[in-house]
């Protein structure tokens, strides 16, 4: 019997008396027969799902704040009576980082769990993927975190809209203070991918546009997780900025500090690093916590808002840990996720979408507004500079930019965004 | 047939075959032998393509063919069997040989036909020569070695051969099956006027079926004539009594 | 840039190749002992590191910050980790020495999830910057710059842990046991070593450089999650540019890409005739544009040598009867095929999605086992024709081409990519091969990468969804199944042809294969450009079934779950692609959704199935029939 696969065709549909009593058959297919078993009855569901997919594991330096952050809000919600009368429920799921996983995910939470609406994410492509998903299944997306302008412009669709401050908004917030500096020969180090990218190419722009022409840059590409300190803290000596922009976080920032400071790259250079601020980012250099750079971040010690304290305390009541970045990016999103819900009055989609437009929710940051124009919120950052204290890095002349101010304008964005 | 020139190969030094003539008529059985590290499995890559001479030429009927890649010298007619048996193990004894009976037909790159289509009477045919019928649907990896030596040689005839070489076609066979082989064998270059150059160990093989003995030492050839004649040698009666003291030092170089 | 400056780029290089030689001396080490493609190699230096920082922290506790808590931290960190690397090769590793040896890798490769897990669980997800080094701590003006005084000294570390173990393996009995195993493993074993204590000894030695240049990294870099990924691609690079096994070798190498990414950072953005070339961008590629122009001209590495000449007994995968596929083979392909038709029924979409993934994963990994399994060839980079399928798919489409068209063009891209790389792999054999794959594969990603124009960069494409009348998940999903059904069935038909035969010929035994007049080298590329165009068809499928496609489509993890497939499958398993896919993606879905820490738990699972199946799920089953049979 060589040629099995015309036989196997012709088997089709011939009953199958063979296969009593071979159990080794029942055996082969086991396994194929496990996916059907992997299902569980289903429940009827008496709660609103939110659909919420994120890196967990490939990020948690910041997701696991982020977590918590959601925790909370949900906490508050249902305590507050739920949404339509239900209680609210997360579904949460791990992407694995990559948009091919998220895009399984998120078919899992859209059939299987079906969820109101979709949330989270952490790297740019997944975000962007995950929206694209989102035109496709039409099914509202809240990215949380990914900060590529792509997703609200030139990739910007109906059911997306995200609540972080984009990498343009916040290089813009930096701008200012960086031009009032006048300096004319810039070093710009960056983790190579669009994230750093796009922060090189907004901050070139934005300089151009606020100082005037004169300027130099000289731009440094390092590999995300990568960055080799020694060749380029000497290589940016060798190119005698007079100041420094940057976009490192995490494990390369620290790499970049300790050994910038070792060699004394950053001796009478003002140093503008995005996200510097941010205590996922700043709180392990401990000590050795950069001082005097211009960075954008989060003062949670600081800020004495009410809305910012009562988070703070029933954050730090619960977990016993200060809130991170990823705390209020977590708790905003559950908030922001809720509200909508309640505004829509419904589950169905297309209400939550046009729920979602213009929407004005209560963050630890204080109100924001999802843009109808562009369908990103209004959430802003904190601007301020480095300094130590007690041995850990902090903000200070910390002041809070209100993201409304560093959107482009309507006709901008309208040339950007297709409608 | 075969004829070879002047042949020398050097590893590191060490003149592994070294200004090497010789030839090999049509339907003539000739041994190649020598202490271990004399340079006869060097010789033979040196014939079938494995290696690149250094000098000296390898004529195939009259064209030169060193210097040719191995499985175009093995299109040109050149059969050959391993000291180690070489035969594919993941295969049948039966599929063995289809692929040796596809690669003559110059089919081997086929991929929208069946292997299976291959006429099986020649596979049987060819396995009953070499006495290995009974084993045609036998998984090649179980065999027992006697056996896999013959389905190997079954497989270099697959080629039909104009010239065999068979590179200690006997070693680790038991005495009746051996000659049974060598008998195959000499058949073969009768009936079909092949030509088949061997190594050997065993010297009852050798002398009883060669035609025609050269004596390899350190590479160099140091008698060649009928097998009584060079039985009678004094140089290779020395060779072969010295060969206990030399052959752990000689086993390091000379073999590739 | 002054001398002065290229001068100290090149003592930057040094150090850092210093860093670089440090790790890749355990992993060659115990490469040219045991022969294991160590995976875990990363996770044991990141696994250094972090014991370093807890250990250090610890002994500052009870003897006050200082010298001796943090270089006591570092020896006793070095340690822990040997002592690591030998429960895992005594508990794990040992019990596969018989097994193909690739399963080994998959072993490893669950050892680097669990290890992950681990640290996560022990000293959690914010990175740990550790002290600077006492003693070690300033700088030293060189030329007008200040130089880190650490960067010296590992710059003289390095040479000083090359001399150390060139003197163990010249003048010891243990190195000479390790020169004896390395070049003749028969021979040892004659020599009545005994082999068993050697391997773990030898692994215990490569953990110990592993944990050793994981702690000493501390005081250039926070302990964080990433570093085994981040070093392990690298120390492979290092040491199969140096030579598999090669210490020196492995120096040598460590240098060369040492200094090429130090000189690529030094150069900056250049403009020649015209073109601005990026130099610092490239430093994401280097080391793997290095390794494949080392390898075209050295196959070896620069100090390897070339291994035994193919040796002719056969490895254990290459022994097993494949068999030719019968009746029984043909009703369970039947049954398959109807439980297959009938998955929209079962319970969800979810279902059918997951079915989807998991058809194009089955096509995928046929695809590899095929290159693997029939060829031969090990392949670490066949990502790179599955992700050049789905690109060439997506750029067709966002070019205004039908789907119809995008499906083919995805094959032929995949097949034209195989045919140009496999030209050079097909050179070269065994890990040096896999290695070339692997740098082939990373030539294609960074392109991918970084091409921001065409591939749209890291952030990929969008909105590459099916055409119409396929939009739906199930109706997606038959599509999937008649088209994976049409490419599987090609594939096994391929196996049965005289190619497929030759092609397992030449596997099998190389010398008597070319002693039948096949070409082998011409039929192991045509071999390799097919799998490569199946990978492709899986990929332009992936590309519609996600409706998005990005870097990581080809990137090493898809190479390495390929692979993961294919040996839980089986290497020689007609299911065995299928099973394997089932597995694997079965088993991530679920386990995913189960718990926090489901890496560790999906490799706890790979390794019990490896443990229990060494010849793979559809080996173990193939295997029970015929057992079966003749009871």
């Amino acid at each position: 019997m060589e040629d099995w696969a015309e036989a196997g065709v012709a088997c089709v549909g011939l009953g199958l008396p063979n296969f009593y009593g071979d159990r080794m058959l029942v055996c082969r297919t086991a396994f194929v027969l496990l996916l059907a078993l992997s299902s569980s009855a289903p429940v009827i569901a008496q709660t609103v799902k939110l659909g919420e997919l994120n890196s967990y594991k490939v990020f948690p330096a910041f997701l696991e704040p982020y977590r918590k952050g959601m925790e909370l809000a949900l906490d508050e919600v249902n305590a507050a009576g739920g949404v339509l009368g239900r209680k609210l429920e997360i579904v949460s799921r791990d992407d694995g980082g990559t948009p091919g996983d998220a895009v399984r995910v998120a078919e899992e939470l859209v059939s299987r769990e079906r969820v109101a609406m979709l949330m989270g994410t952490f790297p740019s492509n997944v975000g962007l993927a995950i929206a694209d998903f989102a035109k496709q299944r039409k099914i509202p997306f809240l990215a949380a975190e990914p900060l590529t302008d792509k997703i609200v412009w030139e990739s910007g669709n109906k059911y997306t809209y995200r609540l972080r401050a984009s990498t343009f908004m916040q290089t813009a917030m930096l701008v200012p203070e960086a031009a009032k500096l006048g300096k004319k020969r810039w070093a710009i180090v960056y983790p190579n991918y669009e994230y750093g990218q796009s922060a090189t190419a907004a901050f070139k722009k934005q300089m151009n546009l606020l100082q005037g022409g004169g300027l130099e840059f000289i731009e440094l590409a390092v590999p995300l997780g990568k960055i080799d300190p020694g060749p380029v803290v000497q290589a940016l000596q060798d190119a005698k900025p007079d100041a420094i922009f940057s976009s490192l976080f995490g494990a390369d920032l620290a790499r970049f500090v300790r050994e910038g400071q070792l060699r004394g790259l950053f001796k009478d250079k003002p140093v503008f690093n995005l996200l510097g601020g941010e205590p996922e980012y700043l709180d392990p250099l401990k000590d050795e916590a950069p001082v005097g750079w211009y960075v954008t971040g989060y003062p949670w010690y600081a800020i004495d808002t009410p809305e910012h304290r009562k988070f703070r305390d029933a954050y730090q009541a619960r977990f016993n840990d200060y809130p991170r970045l990823g705390s209020v990016v977590g708790y905003s999103t559950v908030i922001a996720a809720a509200a909508a819900i309640k505004k829509a009055g419904s589950t169905d989609p297309e209400k939550i979408v046009a729920a979602l437009s213009g929407l004005q929710f209560a963050t630890p940051f204080g109100a924001v507004t999802f843009r109808a124009i562009d369908h990103q919120s209004t959430m802003g950052a904190y601007v301020g500079r480095t300094a130590l204290k007690d041995g850990k890095g902090i903000m200070v002349d910390w002041r809070y930019a209100d993201g409304a101010d560093y959107l482009p304008s309507d006709a901008d964005v309208r040339k950007m965004r297709p409608q | 047939m075969l004829s070879v020139d002047r042949l020398t190969r050097v590893f590191g030094g060490v003149r592994a075959v070294d200004d090497v003539s010789f030839s090999v008529a049509a339907g003539e059985l000739v041994a190649l032998i020598g202490p271990n590290g004399a340079g006869k499995t060097t010789c033979f890559n040196l014939v079938n393509g494995q290696l690149v001479p250094d000098t000296g030429r390898v004529l195939l009927d009259g064209a030169r063919i060193d210097g040719l890649s191995a499985h175009s010298i093995a299109r040109r007619g050149v059969g050959r069997t391993f000291q180690v048996a070489a035969t594919f193990a993941s295969m049948t004894v039966r599929e063995n040989l289809r692929v040796a009976m596809l690669a003559r037909a110059g089919h081997e790159g086929r991929i929208s036909t069946l292997a299976s289509a291959v006429d099986d009477d020649a596979v049987d045919t060819l396995l009953a020569r070499v006495g290995c019928l009974d084993l045609a649907d036998a998984h090649c990896a179980a065999l027992a070695y006697g056996n896999a030596k013959r389905v190997e040689l079954a497989l270099a005839l697959a080629d039909r051969p104009r010239l065999l070489l068979m590179d200690e076609p006997t070693a680790g066979m038991a005495t009746r099956s051996s000659a049974r082989l060598m008998q195959v064998a000499s058949d073969l270059a009768k009936l079909d006027a092949i030509a088949v150059l061997f190594t050997e160990h065993d010297m009852d093989v050798v002398f009883g079926f060669a035609d025609r003995v050269i004596v390899l030492d350190h590479g160099r050839i140091i008698a060649q004539g009928t097998p009584d004649a060079v039985r009678a040698d004094p140089k290779v009666r020395e060779v072969y009594l010295g060969e206990g003291a030399n052959t752990s030092t000689r086993k390091q170089s000379g073999r590739q | 840039m002054s001398l002065a400056s290229f001068l100290l780029q090149l003592l930057n290089g040094l150090s850092s190749a210093s860093a670089l030689f440090l790790v890749s001396a355990g992993l060659t080490l115990i490469f040219g002992v045991t022969r294991i493609v160590n995976f875990a190699h990363g996770s044991l230096y990141m696994l250094g590191a972090y014991c370093a920082y807890g250990l250090g922290e610890f002994l500052a506790g009870h003897l006050g910050r200082g010298a001796v808590s943090f270089w006591a931290g570092v020896a006793l960190a070095a340690l822990a980790v040997a002592l690591i690397g030998a429960l895992i090769e005594v508990l794990l590793l040992k019990r596969l020495y018989a097994a193909p040896e690739l399963l080994q890798l998959t072993a490893t490769f669950a050892v680097v999830l669990i290890v992950r897990d681990a640290a996560l669980a022990i000293w959690g997800a914010e990175d740990l910057l550790g002290p600077r080094a006492p003693g070690f701590a300033g700088t030293v003006v060189l030329l007008g710059h200040a130089i880190p005084q650490y960067d010296l000294f590992l710059i003289v570390v390095g040479p000083l842990v090359l001399v150390a173990l060139t003197w163990l393996v010249t003048r010891t009995r243990f190195g000479v046991l390790i020169r004896a195993a390395s070049e003749n493993r028969t021979l040892t074993a004659a020599l009545g070593i005994d082999q068993v204590k050697l391997f773990t000894a030898v692994f215990a030695l490569g953990a110990l450089l592993a944990g050793l240049a994981g702690a000493l990294q501390l005081p250039r870099e926070p302990a964080n999650l990433g570093m085994d990924l981040a070093i392990i691609a690298d120390a492979f690079v290092v040491t199969v540019v140096g030579g598999l096994g090669s210490i020196p070798g492995a120096f040598l190498a460590a240098l060369l890409i040492g200094l090429t990414k130090a000189l690529c950072i030094a150069l900056g953005n250049v403009e020649i005739s015209g073109i601005e070339i990026a130099f610092p961008r490239l430093t994401l590629v280097a080391e793997f544009v290095v390794m494949a122009i080392v390898l075209a001209v050295k196959p070896h590495g620069l100090l390897g040598r070339p291994p035994v000449p193919p040796s002719s007994t056969p490895l254990p995968e290459q022994r097993e009867l494949v068999s030719a596929p019968g009746r029984r083979e043909a009703w369970v392909a039947a049954l398959l095929l109807a439980l297959l038709l009938s998955v929209p029924w079962w319970r969800d979409d979810y279902t059918v999605v997951l079915a989807t993934d998991i058809l194009i994963a089955t096509l995928f990994a046929a695809s590899l086992q095929f290159l693997v399994g029939t060829g031969g060839m090990t392949s670490f980079g066949h990502a790179a024709y599955f992700g050049v399928g789905a690109y060439a798919a997506a750029i067709a489409v966002k070019a205004g081409a039908p789907m119809s068209a995008a499906l083919v063009v995805a094959p032929v891209a995949a097949l034209i990519a195989a045919i140009v790389f496999g030209w050079f792999c097909v050179r070269l054999s065994g890990v040096y091969l896999a290695m070339l794959t692997l740098a082939f594969a990373q030539i294609v990603w960074s392109i991918a990468f970084q091409w921001e124009s065409v591939t749209g960069g890291s952030n990929g494409l969008v909105g590459i969804w099916p055409t119409e009348w396929l939009t739906g998940r199930v109706r997606y999903y038959f599509f999937t199944l008649a088209l994976v059904a049409v490419a599987m069935g090609a594939l096994l038909r391929i196996g049965r042809s005289p190619f497929g035969f030759a092609l397992r010929g030449v596997r099998d035994s190389p010398l008597r294969a070319a002693a039948l007049g096949i070409d082998v080298r011409r039929t192991q590329w045509k071999g390799f450009a097919l799998a490569g165009l199946f990978a492709g068809v899986a990929g332009g499928l992936f590309a519609f079934s996600k409706g998005s496609i990005s870097p990581e489509s080809l990137a090493i993890p898809r190479s390495v779950d390929a692979l993961v497939m294919v040996l839980l499958g089986g290497l020689n398993a007609l299911f065995g692609p299928l099973l394997g896919a089932v597995a694997f993606t079965w088993l991530t879905d679920t386990l995913a959704r189960a718990t926090e820490y489901w890496r560790a738990l999906l490799g706890t699972m790979i390794l019990v199935l490896v443990l229990v199946f060494p010849m793979g799920i559809g080996g173990a089953f193939a295997r029970l029939v015929r057992w079966r049979l003749r009871t």
